[in-house]
């Protein structure tokens, strides 16, 4: 029993990520935009399972696509995370208008 | 006996069946969710006030002293009385603090701790709700208290609150992954991942204790259980002769009473957790069920009391060092020991598995020998 | 039961509910902290919703990964590199207006697209179980060429992160 329509769900997550996107786009703190970004990712991973619980040939397909999805969007946060921590010891700002310089 | 075993279970149905008789059918469910969350409610905190007790009085024992005995015959109304003093202290907020965050981390570290309790198995037929991933329930919902300490160090605004509170989600989140590990060969061998399973391929004396890896398993899950918790030896984070008290420094009164109790809960669901899967759970011969399954956790936490009064703190890079050199290891290869024990058939399989247990342990040890620390050599003193 | 069926239904709404508003608190909130806070919410949100959808061991393994691992990983580098206490500094920049107006268009579009969609659903799918087991197996059997790869993926990931995190010498 599957009480909630499928297009509910679609909503839910086009709403997700267009909230994960207008992070993206305003965001000063580069690790806000990181954050901004896990939202859009989630998005992506609800619309998956959603799709093949409800449409899918086979239901395991979408949730195995999820977690490719979800094990790539922590290898990217870990690898970003990084990055900004060299950012910071270099430049000493996290804002990302204030990191304008290729070379100082 | 069977009455005995399942006194609760009828008692929860007598109790369903009378409303029954008056109230709709939805109700009834309702009910019986609240009765399981109120059986858990009461049972959680009365565990941690008599554990205090426990602790106080066996550490005493071991430091060759008595503990409590003034309040009450043995000192058995001394949480009460801990209690008291505790909800009537002062409230104390740092200046700079961050209100929300410093008022809400004591808050969120009890959920977790006493959300655990409903996937462990208490009796025949006990546990609260049969998740088909109960296992893995507990292990998710125990990696949250990280999310806690760190609102604590943060919200504290003080440097040694932070330092404490970044090393002891470093220190967690470094136990996660053996403690996960660990239980993986379980998992194996019983095929799924509910509590309540588990201990149903444990019944009539098999328990997973008693085969080659599960004996070593049940030690390195026994170890990162007591590292996830923060207690002695690797309680460097909230050691009181280390950095004031770590990550609850700024907390008085009532929030350092729930810190402390999500403290001994979390003590208690690691060791119930542990009597679940490796001991056996609530199987055993005379006994009802229930009787049994308290006696292995409480046999698990005199072992962990026994740790806090017998042996000096580990640290800091020692404790890492611990982790990821020596437990990972092992308890991946523990896997492997596993896997072949499943495969080979009956008597074939005790030996292979032992004999391939031994390698892993000389190979593990010959490894880190050259980590461990030389013995010191004093240049004035002889 | 239609009376649980109901409040099941609303439960679902409300996780909706406050995932979308803690998403919103991500994007707006002054103090980065709090906004990692807001984050760890619509994670759960998330994981309520999938409950919804009858893939608890998923719901689960999102808890674990995201909650547990990730969201330590972004404190982390919160508590290394954040500017506390200023309350001077902006935390948007001033494109806020456009985006917002743009993405409203975009939303209303696409609801009023997927609301008028009629989906050809699947019966099967619907009603089937998939669990640890169905997962594993999918996982050795047919997807076992992308598992291995995503393991190298994620040996380059840690080689890097732990290269890229040194301090200098």
């Amino acid at each position: 029993m599957n009480a909630i329509p499928l297009s509910y769900y679609v909503v839910f997550s086009g709403l997700l990520f267009s909230i994960g996107l207008y992070g993206v786009l305003v965001r000063r703190n580069v690790i806000g935009i990181l954050m901004s970004i896990e939202l859009i990712v989630n998005a992506a991973n609800i619309n998956l399972v959603a799709f093949s619980r409800y449409v899918a040939v086979k239901p395991e397909t979408g949730q195995i696509f999820a977690a490719f999805v979800i094990v790539l969007a922590a290898a990217a946060a870990a690898v970003g995370l990084a990055i900004v921590l060299c950012v910071y010891r270099n430049r000493r700002t996290i804002y990302s208008d204030e990191i304008n310089l290729l070379k100082f | 006996m069977e009455a005995s075993d399942t006194i609760f279970v009828a008692f929860k149905k007598a109790i369903l069946g009378f409303l029954q008789g008056f109230l709709p059918d939805w109700t009834v469910v309702i009910v019986s969710i609240l009765i399981s969350i109120t059986a858990i409610a009461i049972f959680g905190p009365v565990t941690m006030m008599y554990l205090t007790w426990l602790e106080r009085k066996v550490v005493g024992r071991i430091q060759n002293r008595y503990g409590p005995n003034r309040v009450g015959i043995f000192g058995l109304l001394q949480p009460i009385a801990d209690g008291v003093k505790m909800l009537t202290k002062e409230d104390i907020v740092p200046q700079a603090a961050d209100k929300v965050t410093h008022f809400l981390a004591p808050v969120i570290v009890v959920i977790p701790a006493l959300l655990v309790f409903s996937v462990l198995p208490f009796g025949k037929g006990m546990a609260a709700v049969n998740l088909n991933v109960g296992l893995l329930f507990f292990l998710a919902i125990s990696t949250m208290s990280t999310i806690a300490i760190f609102m604590g160090s943060w919200g504290s605004r003080n440097k040694f609150s932070l330092l404490g509170g970044m090393r002891a989600v470093a220190q967690m989140v470094s136990y996660e992954i053996p403690m996960v590990m660990s239980v993986v060969p379980v998992i194996l061998v019983t095929g799924s991942l509910s509590t309540v399973s588990i201990v149903e391929a444990q019944l009539g004396g098999k328990w997973f204790v008693f085969t080659p890896w599960g004996f070593f398993a049940a030690i390195v899950f026994f170890l990162c259980g007591v590292a996830e918790v923060n207690r002695t030896p690797f309680d460097l984070p909230e050691g009181e002769s280390e950095i004031i008290a770590g990550f609850h420094t700024e907390y008085s009164g009532m929030k350092f009473a729930l810190f402390y109790m999500a403290e001994f809960m979390s003590a208690f669901a690691i060791s119930g957790l542990t009597a679940t899967l490796f001991f056996g759970g609530w199987d055993g011969p005379f006994l009802p069920s229930w009787v049994w399954f308290l006696i292995k956790a409480y046999a698990m936490i005199f072992i962990m009391i026994w740790f806090r009064g017998t042996l000096p703190r580990l640290r800091v890079d020692q404790l890492m060092g611990f982790a990821w050199k020596l437990l990972l290891p092992f308890a991946l290869l523990n896997i492997f020991v596993a896997a072949l024990w499943q495969l080979l058939p009956a008597p074939k399989n005790l030996i292979v598995a032992g004999a391939a247990e031994a390698v892993v342990l000389v190979v593990i040890f010959v490894a880190a020998r050259k980590d461990s620390p030389q013995k010191r050599t004093y240049i004035f003193a002889d | 039961m239609d009376a649980l069926h109901i409040l099941a239904k609303l439960g679902i709404f409300a996780a909706m509910l406050v995932t979308l508003t803690a998403a919103v608190m991500v994007v707006t909130l002054r103090n980065i902290f709090h906004c990692a806070l807001a984050l760890i919410l619509v994670l759960l949100g998330v994981a309520a919703a999938y409950i919804s959808l009858k893939a608890e061991f998923f719901a689960v393994i999102q808890i674990l990964l995201y909650v547990g691992a990730i969201m330590t990983l972004v404190i982390f580098a919160i508590m290394l590199t954040s500017r506390i206490g200023d309350k001077t500094i902006l935390q948007n920049n001033r494109q806020g207006l456009i985006s917002f107006a743009l993405l409203g268009l975009f939303n209303v579009f696409f609801t009023g697209a997927v609301l008028k969609t009629s989906w050809n659903l699947n019966p099967a799918a619907m009603a089937a179980n998939v669990d640890a087991g169905v997962l594993g197996a999918a996982f050795m059997n047919e997807y076992v060429f992308p598992f291995e790869i995503i393991s190298v993926v994620l040996i380059v990931a840690l080689v890097g992160a732990i290269i890229l995190g040194r301090a200098d010498q």
